[in-house]
C-alpha cells in the first residue's frame, strides 16, 4: 500500500462512560466532537468531512441512526458518513478518517464514536439476539455471551491456560481505570473476586466481561500541512489495516484470530513495521472479555501464540513494563459503549503519545502506538497505528 | 488533555429513576417482520432437517464438504459442486454453559451449548447446537455425540428439529 | 491526470424483480459478484485489495449487515467494511481507497430484497426522530407529501409536471429489460391514482423491487490494461443537510445542490445544462426527480422541462433514460448504484433498445430516501 499522503491526529475528547447517561445520542456526539475540536484547538469552521461510528441501529430503535445523529456529529452541511463494522467500528472510524484526507479529498476529518445502548428495554444485550444467523442460530435463543465464550473455551483449550491466569487481565485493567476520569467500572479487585463472582455462560464470569455502556468519543484528523500550522511535534497516522473473515465463525477453529494477523500485516506494512513485537511501543488492544486481550496480543504478533498469558504474570503489560498494554483500563476498565469503547483506545494512543495522559501516562518514552478493536461474529479486526516523529 | 481537562460530559442517571417517575419515559414497540427468502442452499439444509438428515455441499475444487452448505465456495470462489448427505453423528469443537438467555435474564436451568463438528463433513466444518442427556462435568472438547431427533410429525424444517446432541456412550 | 483517476472497469447485477423467492441475498449478489469480476477479467482472491458494502441493517432484518457480506463477493479474509449509506457513497468510498493507495483495486457492492421485508412501512417510520417527528397513525411517508407541497409552491412546477415524471419514466422502462415497472401510462392514471400523503399520490411512489450490483473500481494504470471501455469518475462528491425535519430546507434538495457543485468542479463541468448527454438522477418520489434536476443545474424550470419533452429519450437531455426508479423499482440502498449502472450501460454502448446515439458523459446523483438530506453526485464518462 503506497501511501500518497501524510495524516496527523491534532486532537481527542471523550465523556464519561456509564451504564445510563440522560444525553441523548446526538448530544454525546456533540460533547466529544466539541472536546475534540477544542482539543486541537479548530472550529468546526475547518472540519470539511465527518465520519460517524456506531453499533447497532437496534440499541436506539432508529432506523438510519447515522443521519439521525449527523447534527450531534458536527456534519451539517458536511460531507458525512457513517461506517459501521460491528465492534471494530470504534478503530475503524479513524481509519475511514484517515482514508478520506490521505485521497486528498479531505483537509480536516471529525471521526466520532457514539453509542447509546442503554435505550434497548429490558436490556441490551437482546439486540446481540439479532446479529445471528436466523436460519441456523436465532432459534437457538443465541446471545452474544456464548459465541465468546465458546472462543474461551477453545482457547484455553488450545494452549493449557487457567482461568485465573486469564482472571490477571481483568484485575490489571480495573487497576488502571482507576486513573481514567471517565471510567465506568474502575476497581481494585483480585483473582479471586474474578473467580468467585458470578458465572454467565462458563468460563466467563461477570467480572471477565464489561457491561453495556452510554458514551461517545472523538479524534481529529488532518493532513500534515494543516497539522503542522497548529503544532511543531504532530502525532502522525502511521498504518491501518482491517480484515474479515466468513460469516461461517463454526467452520473456524476460534483458538487464533486469523483475520486479525491479516489486518495487523496490513497496518505494518503500511507503517513499515518488521517486528511489532519490539517496534510497538504500547497497545490498546480490544478487551471487552479479559481472555480477549491475550487472544488479541497473539493475533496482532506482539506475543507468540499460547505466550500472551506468560506475559501477563510477568508483569510485562503493566504501565510500568516492556510493553504496556490497555493503559487506559480498556473496555473492562472503563466502559463499552461500543464504537465509542474503540476510539477511547484511539484517544488514548494521542494522550500517550503527547505525554498528556497524566497518571495513566507509562513509564517508559513512547513513539509508536497500536489500537486495535474486533467485531462481528468471530471476524472482523481494525487496527490502527500512531506514531509520533 | 486529560490532565487540562477539569470536566468529562455526561450526567449518569440511576437505574430506578426509569421506573419511579423521576424521568419522563416514552416507549415504542418495534415489532418489525421479515420473511427471508432461505435460498438454494439454506433452504435444501432446511427441508432435509425435516427428513431427519443432514446435508452438506461439495467443492471439487477445494474438496471440502462443506456444512452449513452453501451455494458457492467462499475460498474458491465458484459454484458449489454436489449435495452430500452427512451423518448426524460429530465431535465436540467448543462448548459452553449458558446460565443468561437473550436479553440477560438468568435462566432457570443452564443451557449446554456447544460447536459440533460434524462427521463425513471437512474438517471443522459444523455448526451451533445444544447439548443433553450430559453431566456438566462430563463434557469434554473431542467428544463424541448423536444428534437426538424430534419426532417426525414435529420436525418443520428448522435447526430446532434436532432437539439436541448426547454423548455416544461406548 | 485530474478527472480520469478512477474507473469503473467491471460491472454486474442480479435479475431485478419485484419478487425473488427462490433466491436468498446472498445467491443474488453472488450471481452479481461474478459477472462484474468475469467482466472485469480479474481473479477476485488474488486482485481485489478492498471490498465496500452499502447497507442498512433494519432493512437486511439483521444486525451488524457486514457479518454477512464476505463469503458471496469472495472478500473472505481480506478486507472489507460497510458504510451505511446508498450505492454511489460507496462508489465514493471506493474513489478514496484508490486515491489513498489503499488498493488499485476496489470492489463496491448494494443489494435490495425488500421482498423479504413485511414491516416496510415500519422500517420507514423508524427513521424519524422517535421524540419529535414519528407520528402514530400517519402514513410513513408524509415527509414526502409536505416535501412535494413545498417544492410545488417554491418551483411553480405543476403537478401534471410530476405526473409526467412518471409516464416518461413507465414508458422509457418499458425498452428497459431489466425494469419491472414498465408501462404505457396517462397522466390522467397518476392524477387519479389513490391519494398517500396529499399531494402525494400512489403512482408518483416507486415501488420496491430486489437486486444487487456490484461494481469494480481501478486506479488509471490497471483501468487500461483491464477494460477496453473504462468509465471514469471524474468527479464525486456527497453532502449533509439537517437531519431534523423542521429545520429542513423541503423542496430545495440542498444535499444535492452542494454535492454536485464539488463533483462538477473536480470534473471540471462549467454548464450542466451543456456538458452532459444524460442523467440519471433519483426519481424515489416523482416531484424528486425534478427537485433535483433543479438542484444541480440541469434545468432552471425541471416541470416545464420535463412536461414539453426535453428529458425524454429522443429529448435536448435524457433524464433516467432507465426508467429510474419509477419505472425499474426501488431498491433501497441500492438505488444509487442501479443508476450507475444503467449509466455505465449507456456509455458503454450496451444499452439496447433504450441506447443514446450521444452517450460519452453523464451526471448521475443519488439520494437517501426520507427522513434524509443526504446525497451524492458523481460525473461519468468514456
Amino acid at each position: 500500500m503506497a501511501e500518497k499522503r501524510k495524516v496527523c491526529v491534532i486532537g481527542a475528547g471523550l465523556t464519561l462512560f456509564r451504564r445510563r447517561l440522560l444525553e441523548t445520542g446526538k448530544e454525546l456526539s456533540f460533547e466529544a466532537a466539541r472536546m475534540a475540536l477544542d482539543s486541537a484547538g479548530i472550529s468546526r469552521k475547518e472540519v470539511d468531512s465527518v465520519v460517524l461510528g456506531s453499533a447497532p441501529d437496534a440499541f436506539d430503535g432508529v432506523h438510519m441512526k447515522g443521519e439521525y445523529l449527523s447534527d450531534g456529529a458536527g456534519a451539517y452541511r458536511r460531507q458525512y458518513s457513517r461506517v459501521f463494522v460491528g465492534g471494530a467500528t470504534g478503530v475503524f472510524t479513524p481509519v475511514s478518517a484517515w482514508w478520506h484526507v490521505a485521497s486528498g479529498l479531505s483537509d480536516v476529518c471529525l471521526a466520532v464514536a457514539e453509542e447509546k445502548m442503554s435505550p434497548l428495554q429490558p436490556h441490551p444485550q437482546y439486540a446481540f439476539w439479532s446479529i445471528f444467523d436466523h436460519d441456523y442460530e436465532r432459534p437457538l435463543g443465541t446471545t452474544l455471551l456464548w459465541i465468546f465464550a465458546l472462543e474461551m473455551r477453545r482457547y484455553m483449550h488450545a494452549h493449557g491456560i487457567k482461568e485465573e491466569e486469564i482472571a490477571q487481565v481483568a484485575v490489571k485493567n480495573k487497576k488502571n481505570a482507576l486513573d481514567h476520569p471517565c471510567a465506568q467500572l474502575a476497581a481494585n479487585i483480585t483473582v479471586e473476586d474474578v473467580m468467585k463472582s458470578e458465572p454467565m455462560v462458563w468460563p466467563v464470569k461477570r467480572l471477565d466481561v464489561s457491561p453495556p455502556s452510554d458514551g461517545a468519543a472523538a479524534v481529529i484528523l488532518c493532513s500534515e500541512e494543516f497539522a503542522k500550522k497548529m503544532t511543531k511535534d504532530p502525532v502522525y497516522v502511521a498504518g491501518c489495516g482491517w480484515n474479515i473473515d466468513s460469516m461461517y465463525w463454526t467452520d473456524r477453529d476460534l483458538y487464533y484470530p486469523q483475520y486479525l494477523e491479516n489486518a495487523g500485516n496490513m497496518a505494518y506494512k503500511m507503517a513499515g513495521i518488521k517486528n511489532p513485537r519490539t517496534e510497538i511501543d504500547f497497545a490498546e488492544v480490544y478487551d471487552p472479555f479479559d481472555y480477549k486481550e491475550l487472544h488479541h496480543m497473539e493475533g496482532l504478533q506482539l506475543a507468540k501464540k499460547g505466550e500472551a498469558p506468560k506475559m501477563t504474570t510477568a508483569g510485562i503489560t503493566q504501565r510500568s513494563g516492556e510493553l504496556p498494554i490497555n493503559p487506559s483500563g480498556g473496555l473492562l476498565g472503563v466502559g463499552n459503549p461500543i464504537a465509542a469503547a474503540g476510539m477511547m483506545k484511539v484517544c488514548e494512543l494521542y494522550f500517550q503519545l503527547t505525554n498528556q495522559a497524566g497518571r495513566r501516562q507509562v513509564k517508559k518514552e513512547v513513539h509508536t502506538g497500536l489500537a486495535q478493536a474486533w467485531g462481528d461474529l468471530m471476524q472482523y479486526s481494525s487496527v490502527f497505528i500512531m506514531k509520533r516523529r | 488533555m486529560s490532565e487540562k481537562v477539569k470536566y468529562f460530559p455526561g450526567k449518569e442517571i440511576r437505574p430506578e429513576a426509569l421506573d419511579d417517575g423521576e424521568l419522563l419515559v416514552t416507549h415504542y414497540n418495534a415489532d418489525l417482520k421479515y420473511s427471508w427468502a432461505s435460498g438454494v442452499a439454506v433452504g435444501r439444509f432446511l427441508s432435509e432437517l425435516k427428513n431427519g438428515r443432514l446435508i452438506a455441499r461439495k467443492c471439487n475444487k477445494c474438496e471440502r464438504i462443506l456444512i452449513p452448505p452453501r451455494i458457492f465456495c467462499e475460498n474458491c470462489f465458484r459454484n458449489t459442486d454436489e449435495w452430500v448427505y452427512v451423518k448426524d453423528t460429530g465431535t465436540i469443537n467448543t462448548y459452553s454453559v449458558a446460565h443468561v438467555g437473550t436479553d440477560a435474564h438468568r435462566l432457570s436451568e443452564p443451557l449446554f451449548v456447544a460447536v459440533v463438528n460434524i462427521d463425513g463433513a471437512s474438517e471443522l466444518m459444523g455448526f451451533l447446537h445444544l447439548l443433553g442427556e450430559i453431566e456438566e462435568k462430563e463434557i469434554k472438547i473431542g467428544m463424541k455425540v448423536q444428534a437426538v431427533w424430534k419426532p417426525e410429525n414435529d420436525r418443520v424444517g428448522s435447526i430446532l428439529d434436532i432437539k439436541y446432541f448426547k454423548p455416544i456412550k461406548n | 491526470m485530474p478527472g480520469r483517476d478512477v474507473a469503473i472497469v467491471g460491472i454486474g447485477a442480479s435479475k431485478f424483480d419485484s419478487t425473488t423467492i427462490a433466491q436468498s441475498y446472498k445467491e443474488l449478489t453472488f450471481d452479481a459478484a461474478r459477472k462484474a469480476y468475469a467482466d472485469s477479467g480479474i481473479d477476485v482472491r488474488d486482485d481485489v485489495g478492498s471490498f465496500i458494502c452499502c447497507a442498512e441493517d433494519f432493512w437486511e432484518g439483521n444486525s451488524i449487515s457486514d457479518e454477512y457480506a464476505p463469503d458471496q463477493l469472495g472478500a473472505k479474509l481480506r478486507p472489507l467494511f460497510t458504510v451505511s449509506g446508498d450505492g454511489l457513497l460507496g462508489l465514493a468510498h471506493a474513489y478514496m481507497h484508490i486515491m489513498a493507495g489503499v488498493s488499485d483495486i476496489v470492489v463496491v457492492e448494494a443489494h435490495s430484497k425488500l421482498s423479504d421485508v413485511e414491516s416496510k412501512d415500519l422500517v420507514e417510520e423508524l427513521g424519524y426522530d422517535p421524540t419529535f417527528a414519528r407520528i402514530p397513525g400517519v402514513d410513513s411517508k408524509y415527509l414526502a407529501g409536505l416535501e412535494m407541497r413545498r417544492y410545488l409552491e417554491e418551483s411553480g412546477s405543476s403537478i401534471e409536471d410530476c405526473a409526467a415524471v412518471v409516464v416518461k419514466n413507465s414508458a422509457n422502462a418499458l425498452k428497459n429489460p431489466l425494469a419491472s415497472y414498465g408501462g404505457e401510462l396517462s397522466l390522467e392514471d397518476v392524477l387519479e391514482s389513490e391519494e398517500i400523503a396529499s399531494p402525494l399520490k400512489k403512482l408518483d411512489v416507486s415501488r420496491p423491487s430486489d437486486g444487487s450490483v456490484v461494481m469494480v473500481l481501478a486506479s488509471a494504470t490497471r483501468a487500461k490494461r483491464l477494460a477496453d471501455t473504462p468509465i471514469w469518475i471524474s468527479g464525486i462528491s456527497w453532502f449533509s443537510d439537517t437531519p431534523n425535519v423542521e429545520e429542513m430546507d423541503l423542496g430545495q434538495a440542498v444535499y444535492a445542490l452542494n454535492s454536485s457543485k464539488k463533483a462538477f468542479q473536480m470534473a471540471r463541468i462549467t454548464k450542466p445544462t451543456e456538458q452532459f448527454d444524460f442523467a440519471e438522477v433519483d426519481d424515489t418520489y416523482s416531484f424528486k426527480e425534478l427537485e433535483h434536476i433543479e438542484a444541480i443545474g440541469l434545468a432552471k424550470r425541471a416541470g416545464k422541462f420535463v412536461s414539453s419533452g426535453k428529458a425524454d429519450l429522443d429529448g435536448v437531455l435524457p433524464v433516467n433514460p432507465s426508467g429510474g426508479s419509477i419505472g425499474m423499482g426501488y431498491f433501497v440502498e441500492a438505488s444509487g448504484l442501479v443508476r450507475a449502472y444503467e449509466s455505465v450501460l449507456q456509455l458503454r454502448g450496451d444499452a439496447g433498445p433504450s441506447q443514446l446515439a450521444k452517450a460519452s458523459k453523464c451526471v448521475v446523483q443519488s439520494w437517501r430516501g426520507i427522513p434524509t438530506q443526504s446525497g451524492v453526485t458523481a460525473v461519468l464518462q468514456k
